[in-house]
């Protein structure tokens, strides 16, 4: 047997953490100025696999430690502690056009951490590696519970941090492409905040009567929140992200029931027929439809819909006014 | 009514391994503000097991567990993770009770919380708290239970391609299967095997050492082990069978081997381990009781120690030794054990081969770090089944700081030893 094959260490901690947390991943024992590769590999719940991997040269003690040594190429470079999970791509030979979303919170993310001989790019499933570690990535801290909410005919679910509270609360909205999407609202309860993630698009009431919600609908979710026992009723944020955004300022600044502590808005805009509907707003960016743009490979580009920003008042939120 | 947000506590990570730190950080206080960090588990047995800190909050209304003064508790002064090693059962629950996990597959449980103020603490609910798991067996480790040849125990073997160094693991004198060590150990890249051996009925006394050979040999010969890179780790009863296997064996040549809580206690040979273990239990009539009727071994072992025939040949070991110690082990007489091994090594020209540690008020159950330390428990004599309080030793602070200081420099020399070191080519 190889000695130089079989004395590799590679040692990844904390193996079990939350999706936000950075990890150090450490090669030991390889031979100094030998030339490695990093790769991490996971298989999601739609049985794609996604693969990272950098480049490494061992130091003269024969160790890499990721978070502090350059990779000189792969799917990242430079001095990246989390690149091998940022940089994750599908495997060369994947159907294009995919997205990473994890669908079950209760059960992490499973990843293989494994080094190689040599800098390889590509055949990883045909080499053997010199190790490999397995590594768990959470959304969900120990402790924290989800609670599926329908009362009032929400299509919700609700996470609550471990302890006895009260916790500050959150409404959690993702954008157009609807569903009930859990992680960000699973990863902030592990963080102390006791929040709801809403499907306000495909909601069960919308898919049976074929009507999308109207501003009520966000206003219950918010009262149901703010009447939890275990909720701070004074302190509840929204957060909302591309349609979410479009949401979460409309019911900021003019919702006569729901009073946000806060607001946290990613990736949207402003941009909307003032106090409309949901149904008001889709049918607003449809009808600017004819801006979308496409680009070389005929990827679709929406960014031109809203613009330009509009002078007309009645056209834009007037964020002027939120408290 | 105003409710008012309450203390923002976190632990991290929230999900380790028990030889890993954790940072508590209570934030959003007062300032100036007393309170207490409490841990607490309900055990496997169904004990609930508890410590506490008494801090108090900095002007940013911030206490920091890793960086701040305990005043008192179960542990004072700047202690990270007193949470876990100054645990104790909770006021009223029986005497004598060990903490030990029996299903690795699951992790230890411990809710940590802080309350308002220090005396009388536990009068109110508490502020906020946290969930937090302690795993013995990192991910991707394959538990497989092994029942061949005769030999009974159970495998851990760490992911990943291998091929890995091996490790044969023996817990004392109390018998059963204990996985939790091996586990560990495999999530240290180790293919670790459990070893149940005082628990049934073996083979006739001629065959003394050839139980431990078979096992060792399944790891051996285990497709995913380095055939040359085996070595032996055990504790107390565990300790001796190492010794004996690296002394006497023909049959195998152990790579390393560590000895916690020594003893090299051999009396003629033709008997097994098991017979001979008996011995020394039906001399324990003898043994010292004290006012809190515990049971001291310790003054038995040394009088049967006295006798040269009755010690294993340790100079014949040919490989790396670690003998790690506790100087108040009320047991066995481990230190004095350890003096002996390293006389009797240095005649026979292998001094080189043996490093020692011995801690100072550290007792006789030195248990991976921040284990709570048990300084006497309830203990069921194999044989017999009587029960009997044994005295096993050692103050708190110091246990668990030998425990943690031990843990490190064992893996440093398995690493050395077994990653490391020079391939050894078993000459049979």
């Amino acid at each position: 047997m190889d000695r130089k094959q079989c004395c590799v260490k590679l040692s990844v901690q904390p193996s079990r953490g939350l999706m936000d947390e950075k990890f150090i991943v450490l090669v030991q024992n390889a031979l100094p100025g030998s030339q490695l590769t990093i790769r991490a590999l996971h298989q999601c719940e739609d049985g794609h696999s996604w693969e990272a991997f950098g480049h490494y040269t061992a130091d003269t003690t024969g160790t890499i430690n990721v978070s502090e040594d350059p990779s000189i190429g792969g799917t990242y470079s430079g001095v990246e502690q989390m690149g091998l999970l940022w940089s994750f791509r599908p495997i060369p030979g994947s159907k294009s056009g995919l997205r990473m979303r994890k669908k079950n919170i209760q059960t992490p993310m499973e990843v293989t951490i494994s080094v190689y001989q040599g800098h390889q790019t590509e055949g990883f499933a045909d080499l053997v590696p010199l190790s490999g570690v397995a590594v768990e990535r959470w959304y969900m801290a120990p402790g924290v519970r989800r609670i599926p909410v329908t009362e009032g005919g929400l299509t919700a679910a609700l996470f609550l941090p471990s302890g006895p509270g009260p916790f500050p609360g959150l409404l959690d909205l993702w954008g157009g492409g609807g569903q009930l999407v859990e992680y960000r609202a699973a990863l902030l309860a592990s963080h102390g905040f006791a929040s709801m993630a809403i499907d306000y698009l495909t909601a069960k009431i919308t898919m049976e009567t074929g009507k999308m919600v109207d501003n009520q609908y966000f206003e219950t979710a918010y009262r149901v929140l703010q009447q939890h026992p275990q909720v701070c009723g004074s302190k509840i944020a929204m957060i909302g992200l591309s349609f979410g955004t479009s949401i979460t300022l409309k019911m900021a600044v003019y919702s006569e029931v729901i009073k946000l502590s806060a607001a946290v808005c990613i990736s949207g805009s402003h941009v909307q027929p003032v106090d409309g509907s949901v149904e008001e707003l889709l049918r607003f960016f449809q009808k600017n439809g004819e801006k979308t743009r496409f680009s070389e490979k005929n990827e679709v580009i929406w960014r031109d819909l809203l613009l330009p920003i509009p002078t007309d008042p009645s056209l834009k939120v007037n964020v002027g006014t939120t408290s | 009514m105003t409710q008012v947000v309450p203390p923002i506590l976190s632990v991290t990570p929230s999900r380790a391994l028990v030889d890993e730190k954790f940072k508590v950080l209570v934030e959003n206080l007062p300032p100036g503000c007393p309170v207490t960090v409490r841990s607490l588990h309900n055990s496997e047995d169904k004990h609930d097991w508890e410590a506490y800190g008494h801090y108090v909050s900095d002007h940013s209304g911030v206490v920091s567990v890793s960086e701040d003064l305990s005043y008192g508790g179960t542990y004072t002064g700047k202690e990270p993770m007193g949470l876990l090693w100054s645990m104790r059962p909770v006021p009223g629950s029986r005497p004598g009770l060990r903490l030990r996990k029996m299903n690795v597959c699951t992790p230890m449980l411990v809710t940590i919380s802080v309350h308002s103020g220090h005396e009388g603490f536990r009068d109110q609910a508490p502020l906020a708290s946290v969930l937090t798991e302690r795993w013995y067996m990192a991910p991707g480790i394959q538990r497989i239970t092994i029942n061949e040849q005769g030999v009974q125990g159970t495998l851990f073997i760490p992911p990943g391609p291998g091929p890995f160094p091996g490790l044969l693991d023996m817990w004392g004198g109390g018998g059963g299967l204990l996985e939790y060590r091996a586990a560990l150990l495999a999530s240290h890249g180790y293919v670790s095997l459990a070893l149940d051996y005082l628990g049934f009925d073996q083979e006739s006394e001629n065959l003394e050492l050839k139980y431990f050979e078979t096992a060792f040999n399944i790891i051996k010969d285990h497709p995913q082990v380095m055939s040359d890179r085996v070595g032996i780790f055990g504790l107390s009863l565990g300790s001796l069978v190492a010794v004996t296997l690296a002394a006497y064996s023909t049959i195998i040549k152990p790579c390393c081997i560590v000895c916690i809580s020594s003893n090299h206690y051999y009396p003629a040979q033709g008997s097994t381990i098991a017979s001979r273990f008996e011995g020394v239990t039906r001399q324990l009539y003898k043994a010292r009781v004290n006012e809190d009727n515990q049971v001291i071994w310790k003054d038995v072992g040394l009088e049967f120690i006295t006798d040269p025939s009755n010690i294993a040949e340790v100079g014949r070991i040919n490989c790396p030794t670690l003998l790690v110690n506790g100087c108040d082990d009320q047991n066995w007489p481990t230190v004095e054990t350890a003096e002996d091994v390293a006389r009797l090594m240095r005649e026979a020209g292998k001094e080189h081969l043996l490093s020692r540690l011995a801690y100072p008020d550290t007792g006789h159950l030195i248990e991976p770090p921040f284990s709570p330390h048990f300084r006497a428990t309830t203990f069921v004599i194999h044989s017999s089944k009587e029960k009997v309080l044994l005295l096993w030793g050692g103050k708190t602070k110091p246990h668990s700081d030998a425990q943690e200081d031990s843990w490190r420099k064992i893996l440093s020399f398995l690493q050395f030893h077994l990653y490391c070191g020079p391939c050894l080519k078993a000459k049979i």
